[in-house]
């Protein structure tokens, strides 16, 4: 239930360090609400565009060699400076899935309550902000629908501010809007939800460094194997040139996935905009039954 | 289903610094009640590059029941107390430690034509600076024969193996830590390669 949503939570922060990468500013938990100062050590948004077009160059260079189109983004991708510490240097190993790794958790309604997915009815009054209706399907790399399973999304208020502590951005919370959501698949693997259009949203990776309007999703599929999490983003942003993150995603084709289209049948008149997204997750290493493939997971199935 | 079309994954992307108000529930990292009949506790430190403790992961674990049985059961988010789900998700603490109160796995029926698995508790690893999740294993450190047969584990030199095995501590849980970087990187796996079954050419 939305009221459920336990505040307590938000409070339980695992994150103690700076969520920015760079230096901490001397004095900022007492300062009042400012602009970040100027810090001469940051890097500019000019350098980290430097490292990313050069990195981008090569990418295409290796493509006209012959080289596999990059459909996940970069573990070791530098302009994204908390990267750097925190990417294996060694190559993944290959392994078959085995036994558990076949399968999935399973979620339903006894987990995720059906209002969930409404992320503006969560509290007394109506969060401010663009009214959007973010739809579509999750599917796994044979194109079957993933029925049944767990989606979870979270987001910043339509001013661009986290609810979490640790967000910093002197930008107004709206008491009216948490910005967490959830809900199961259905039989053809949909899942919809209302929320309100996210801010942009600035953080310290580098000077001047925004994060595109986006939202995050989480998403499991009919095997442990196709677990990702993921942002998905609003078409036309000007500022997927200068994020490393979205960035880190090499290949253009691979990043356009990310990206949702705005679609005018799922707008609702006089209501709200439509957005639709579709998730592919990878394909089944295990051999189906056709039961497997038309049932569901979870208590969906009524 | 007899030609399903092939489609290209979407990319995955970091969990990012505020996950925190959004994938912690009640009771995540408890797959039974502490302290209940055949717990144990399973827990870990996960440290960077610099060998420093990384206070922004978050970690899930998807196991089978001590007799192996994988289980699908509902109610993983909003635990009954009683209901084994076989699935977990702890956030680090601050100094990088994460926990789990759940069951020493059991060995599953071994793949025809496959060697038995060792039992393994199947793991995947979210941080702020992480572009995309990481899968790993943590295998019981008991049955030599059962791990010296293990597909995985024997297709790796001793000190890589090692950093999937867990450390059975005095009170009867687990210690494994996580390495995402550097001496003693922990072994991350690929499903998707050629190796995979369905996808050799």
């Amino acid at each position: 239930m939305p009221e459920d949503i336990n505040l307590e939570i938000f409070n339980a922060d695992p994150i103690t360090e700076d969520v920015s990468d760079a230096a901490p500013q001397a004095g900022t938990e007492a300062a009042p609400k400012t602009y970040a100062p100027l810090d001469a050590a940051a890097e500019s948004q000019a350098d980290l565009s430097a490292e990313m077009k050069s990195i981008g160059e090569a990418y295409a260079e290796a493509l006209k060699n012959g080289a596999k189109a990059e459909i996940q983004p970069r573990l070791d991708y530098a302009p994204y400076r908390s990267s750097v510490l925190r990417h294996p240097t060694k190559d993944l190993h290959h392994a078959d899935p085995e036994t558990i790794e076949l399968y999935s958790p399973a979620f339903g309604h006894m987990d995720v309550h059906a209002l969930e997915s409404d992320l503006t009815i969560q509290h007394n009054g109506e969060p401010l902000g663009e009214r959007i209706l973010v739809s579509g399907r999750v599917l796994d790399g044979d194109g079957r629908p993933v029925a049944g399973q767990l989606v979870e999304i979270w987001q910043a208020n339509s001013a661009g501010r986290y609810i979490h502590k640790r967000d910093q951005h002197p930008a107004p919370l709206d008491p009216n809007f948490t910005g967490v959501g959830r809900c199961i698949t259905g039989a053809d693997g949909s899942y919809s939800f209302t929320t309100i259009k996210p801010g942009a949203y600035p953080w310290k990776n580098h000077l001047n460094a925004w994060r595109p309007a986006h939202i995050h999703f989480s998403l499991f599929g009919q095997e442990f194997t196709q677990r990702i999490v993921t942002q998905m983003y609003f078409p036309g942003d000007q500022l997927f040139p200068l994020d490393p993150i979205y960035q880190s995603i090499v290949d253009q084709d691979a990043r356009d996935r990310l990206v949702a289209s705005y679609d005018h049948d799922l707008t609702k008149p006089e209501w709200a905009l439509g957005y639709k997204w579709d998730i592919v997750l990878t394909g089944s290493k295990r051999t189906w039954t056709e039961n497997e493939a038309f049932g569901t997971a979870g208590d969906d199935n009524e | 289903m007899s030609n399903p079309t092939k489609l290209t994954p979407t990319p995955g992307q970091t969990v990012g610094p505020f996950y925190g108000y959004a994938l912690p529930y009640e009771k995540d990292r408890e797959l039974l009640a502490p302290g209940s009949p055949g717990s144990i506790r399973l827990q870990g430190t996960v440290y960077d590059g610099a060998g420093h403790p990384i206070p922004d992961a978050i970690l899930e674990i998807w196991q089978p029941d001590s007799e192996g049985n994988v289980v699908h059961r509902t109610g993983s988010m909003v635990r009954d107390g009683y209901t084994f789900t076989g699935f977990g998700r702890s956030a680090v603490g601050n100094t990088g430690v994460y926990t789990f109160t759940t069951l020493n796995p059991g060995p599953t029926e071994p793949v025809p034509g496959k060697p038995a698995a060792a039992p393994f508790i199947s793991v995947a690893v979210f941080a702020r600076g992480l572009m995309n999740r990481l899968f790993t294993r943590v295998y019981l450190p008991e049955n030599e024969e059962a791990l010296a047969a293990d597909p995985l584990l024997s297709s790796l030199d001793a000190e890589r193996r090692s950093t999937l095995i867990a450390r059975r501590d005095a009170d009867g849980g687990l210690t494994w830590d996580i390495r995402l970087q550097g001496e003693g990187e922990t072994v991350f796996l690929d499903f998707e390669g050629a190796a995979a079954g369905g996808a050799a050419q």
